[in-house]
């Protein structure tokens, strides 16, 4: 997040970087011989299976496992009885993954048991006597902060900081203070500059809206699974599908009180996470199993758990006020963000807020984020997090002013956009970034001058994300006849293997299928933090690229010892050693198969290194453009056009740059279409699978037009941004304003479905 | 419940395997057979990630029964490419990085390579409506179907190559 410029781009002219080469695990991946995380076992491996609570809110006062402990083929059962009991920070995830005196949501796991196989431990979860006492429960996140909403902690927020936020989340809502002392309101944020009072003042027009969004989940494939083994000496290993190995390794060691180096955990590899495995679920519950049972414990989550049970996102409820002058200048911005993040602290308001006006150059600007607790599953970070919905509602607005001021709404971005040296609203100054460049190329593409026909709107939107560096460890291993092998610890959700090699073939100036990639379990390698925040191909990038050039010095030491003269007269060069100057003699150059080939008799093996928490991710702007039609007789919205233009800094792997570019668009025209948590008047989620939260298909969009614009980032040797998260922050506001402009009404509620589309219609002719 | 016996044709080998007889093929291919390149995404049909062929039909393994196969022929991912010899499908996937995570890939090269023996020349709509039984989250479809229609017009190429070739040999005889 620091936009402190520092380093330069010291390469400008690239030979692998900016290529689409083949992927190192792509034939893996076609011929169906890659392991994800369901697809190991061990020798006596038992199957685990979850007891789920059926209800939102209830309080636990008995759990008899007697009867399915006694159920021949039944090895181990287990309840927070099993897990320690810590009073920290961790406390609430240890509480997410096993409830203790209460279930805080519908699915909230309450008791696991561990059998020789599925049939067996299907069985024995319908033997475990769970007495509930149904408790009432609140699952809207405006209900949720009524002063007579049911707690979803009660006592939790009693202190003086929890009193504050109650009193000014009830002020700022114009209702009378409450007296009780409780609320399910855990955190408030306040970011902004200047006088907003004095800043609506002064303009022209004023666009005010309030804004709902639903829940939605990653909806990554692939199922959260693991396989847990430990031993009766306290050690332990875990096989599983997760963004951040080493996290989850210190979290279930913690969870377990177990040392981090008795556990040893690998990453399979993983099919979509998107931010929904960045946290632990299943995997502090099958090692708890495995311990009590002693055998190998697979735990594989159905799609039905995995809706009701991990971690979707939020929902909000906000409201935005912007006001302009006549030619277009913005001169004062405001919004209250309400969001939702499950039964516990944590939904990403905090994020929503802060990025919610940080495309534009604000005098006055003042955003009020609160965090709020519900009966729903906690969520956990989906791509971007917190960014989309307040994107949704503030793009909404500026499309709906560009409409006002009868101005073109790139034109009018462009007017307000933010560059470099604009302090943005949420704090920091920015350096180098690049939106003004997504908005050039957006008007200058093909789709903006398309003709539009009956039914058929275009909507505008931009959008940004910080981008993330954080604790990163690269290691180079050079082979002995010159290829590498390169280990990083995070996790390829994507391609980032490809990227990996690519950056260490360039530095050393060798074939890119010289460089072999793998991602190393937590035993072979320093920390790395989770594959989050856009981070990979940044900051492993910056570490696999100081990495090589630790390697280069060596092989040059290496050189200079054969040639007997000092290290500094070496130079490392297009794959090879070569002597400096002429001053520093006249030797044919030495390749890195020659050095290599040499190393045991030079001094041993050759490696190079690099660990940083680094900084420096520039941040990455979009702007997305997109034509759709509205059918008047149904309310179905077709997608006619989709255009993505981003800043990717440097794109070290264009065609996977382009399918992050793809990716989030199309994950975004679920979100603002179709795809939303339904919960019933129980509190109960309704529809738990992918028949009745219905994701895009193929046939529901089309090609997804592309522009990468490169602003290089100054804190990246090659330049890159992170650009996997900024994709989906513009397309919910794009498409809404599409959408909007299309029927003649301001869609203000997500999802934009065909029952909400036809009553906008019939308000609007009513 | 005790266990049924079943013989049937898996990737042109025969093969016989017992399974109680309410396991769906799909965990009879994972779990008793080993072969993992069949995913689970939902079990329930509803994402196309268990795509196998029955007989040449496109089926969901997780709705068949594992019961249900014995005396047909079943073709799954792991059958696709010839020894080392990938499918133009799956060369042409990775050359338009035609996925990202891939736990969705084998369904949907099973389900193009059905699509394709069908049609070989399908429309972009076509291509887009064969698939809309498969889910992928990350790559928003794009370079998938252009994966698939650029591995048609070559497979119609080869296609047309080999008929000028037979019709040369049958001109030839003729002529003969």
């Amino acid at each position: 997040m620091p936009l402190d410029a520092k380093t330069s781009n010291d390469k400008k002219a690239f030979k692998s970087v900016g290529t689409s080469p083949i992927r190192p695990d792509g034939i893996d991946k076609v011929t169906g011989r890659a392991r994800f995380g369901a697809d190991m076992s061990a020798p006596g491996m038992l199957v685990g299976r979850i007891l789920r609570s059926p209800h939102a809110h209830a309080k636990i006062k008995s759990i008899d496992t007697s009867k399915a402990e006694a159920l021949p083929g039944v090895k181990a059962v287990i309840t927070s009885a099993d897990l320690p009991k810590y009073k920290d920070a961790d406390e609430d995830i240890l509480i997410n993954i096993m409830a203790r005196d209460r279930a805080l949501y519908d699915g909230h796991t309450v008791a696991a048991v561990a059998a020789i196989d599925a049939a067996v431990a299907k069985k024995a979860l319908k033997l475990i006597k769970v007495d509930y006492e149904i408790m009432p429960h609140v699952t809207d996140v405006d209900l949720a902060m009524l002063p007579n909403a049911p707690l979803v902690h009660p006592g939790r927020y009693d202190g003086m900081a929890e009193n504050e936020h109650l009193a000014l989340a009830l002020q700022e809502q114009g209702k009378a203070k409450s007296k009780r002392k409780s609320t399910n309101i855990v955190s408030r944020y306040d970011f902004g500059h200047g006088d907003v009072k004095k800043g609506f003042k002064q303009a022209d027009v004023i666009v005010e809206h309030e804004f709902t969004t639903e829940a939605t989940h990653q909806g990554y494939i692939e199922p959260h699974a693991c396989l847990a083994n430990v031993s009766s000496d306290g050690s332990g290993e875990l096989w599983v599908c997760t963004q951040g190995h080493f996290m989850v390794r210190d979290v279930c060691a913690a969870l377990l009180g177990m040392d981090v180096s008795s556990l040893r955990v690998t990453p399979s590899e993983i099919g979509g996470g998107f931010g929904g495995k960045t946290t632990v679920f299943i995997e502090p519950v099958a090692l708890a199993l495995s311990r009590k049972a002693g055998r190998p414990v697979k735990v594989v989550m159905s799609r039905e758990e995995v809706f009701r049970a991990t971690g979707p996102t939020a929902s909000s409820s906000i409201k935005v006020r912007l006001g302009a002058k006549k030619d277009g200048r913005f001169v004062a911005a405001e919004a209250v963000l309400k969001y939702q993040g499950g039964a516990f602290p944590g939904s990403p308001v905090e994020m929503g807020a802060m990025t919610a006006f940080a495309c534009y150059d604000l005098a006055n600007v003042k955003i009020v984020g609160y965090d709020v607790v519900t009966n729903r599953p906690k969520q956990a970070a989906y791509r971007a997090p917190g960014a989309p919905m307040s994107a949704f509602a503030v793009e909404g607005c500026v499309g709906e002013l560009a409409e006002k001021l009868g101005m073109d709404p790139i034109e009018l971005r462009k007017k307000n956009a933010a560059v470099e040296g604009t302090k943005s609203s949420y704090g920091p100054t920015f350096g180098p970034i690049g939106l003004v460049e997504t908005l050039d190329a957006a008007k200058k593409h093909k789709n903006y001058k398309a003709k539009l026909g009956k039914n058929q709107g275009r909507g505008v939107a931009s959008g940004f994300w910080f981008n993330f560096g954080g604790n990163t460890c690269v290691n180079i291993n050079l082979n002995v006849d010159g290829t590498l092998a390169l280990a990083v610890g995070t996790p390829d959700i994507g391609g980032s293997r490809a990227s990996m090699c690519l950056m260490a073939a360039e530095e050393l100036g060798i074939p890119y299928d010289d460089v072999r990639a793998i991602v190393a379990d937590t035993s072979s390698l320093g920390y790395n933090d989770v594959t989050d925040g856009s981070r990979v191909t940044f900051a492993s990038g910056l570490a696999t690229i100081n990495a090589a050039r630790d390697c280069a010095a060596k092989l040059c030491k290496r050189a200079a010892q054969i040639w007997d003269i000092p290290a500094d007269a070496v130079k490392w060069e297009n794959g090879a050693a070569h002597p400096a100057g002429a001053n520093a003699g006249d030797f044919p150059p030495l390749s890195i198969k020659e050095l290599a080939g040499q190393a045991h008799s030079t001094g041993g093996p050759i490696a190079g290194h690099y660990e940083v928490n680094a900084d420096g991710a520039g941040p990455s702007f979009a702007t997305h453009v997109v034509d759709v039609e509205v059918d008047p007789e149904t309310g179905a919205t077709k997608v006619l056009r989709y255009l993505v233009v981003q800043d990717a800094g440097k794109a070290v792997h264009r065609a996977y740059v382009e399918g992050q570019f793809q990716g989030g668009a199309v994950q975004g025209i679920g979100w603002v279409l179709n795809e939303e948590y339904i919960y019933g008047e129980d509190g109960r989620l309704q529809n738990a699978g992918f028949l009745d939260y219905r994701i895009p298909v193929c046939s529901d969009v089309p090609m997804i037009d592309t522009v990468i614009v490169e602003v290089p980032n100054p804190g990246h040797p090659y330049g890159v941004r992170g650009v996997g998260e900024t994709s989906i922050v513009p397309p919910l506001a794009a498409v809404a304003n599409a959408v909007s402009a299309a029927i003649g009404v301001r869609a203000t509620t997500l999802p934009m479905s065909p029952p909400r589309i036809l009553e906008a219609l019939k308000s609007k002719s009513a | 419940m005790s266990n049924i016996h079943v013989t049937t044709t898996i990737n042109g080998d025969e093969t016989e395997y017992v399974c109680r007889p309410d396991e769906s093929l799909l965990d009879v291919l994972r779990d008793r057979l080993g072969m993992s390149g069949t995913k689970e995404g939902c079990g329930t049909g509803d994402c196309g990630a268990c795509s196998v062929t029955l007989d040449g039909r496109l089926v969901c393994s997780c709705l068949v029964m594992g019961a249900e196969v014995d005396g047909h022929k079943v073709e799954t991912i792991e059958g696709m490419a010839d020894g080392e010899d990938l499918h133009p499908l799956q060369q042409k996937f990775l050359e338009h990085a035609a996925l990202q995570c891939g736990i969705c890939t084998p369904g949907f090269l099973v389900a193009a390579q059905s699509l394709l023996e069908r049609n070989l020349d399908p429309t972009e709509t076509e291509v887009r409506y064969w698939l809309a039984g498969n889910l992928c989250r990350c790559t928003g479809y794009d370079k998938i179907v252009r994966a698939v229609l650029d591995t048609a017009k070559d497979m119609r190429k080869v296609a047309k190559k080999s008929s000028a070739k037979k019709t040369a040999k049958k001109g030839a005889r003729h002529a003969a």
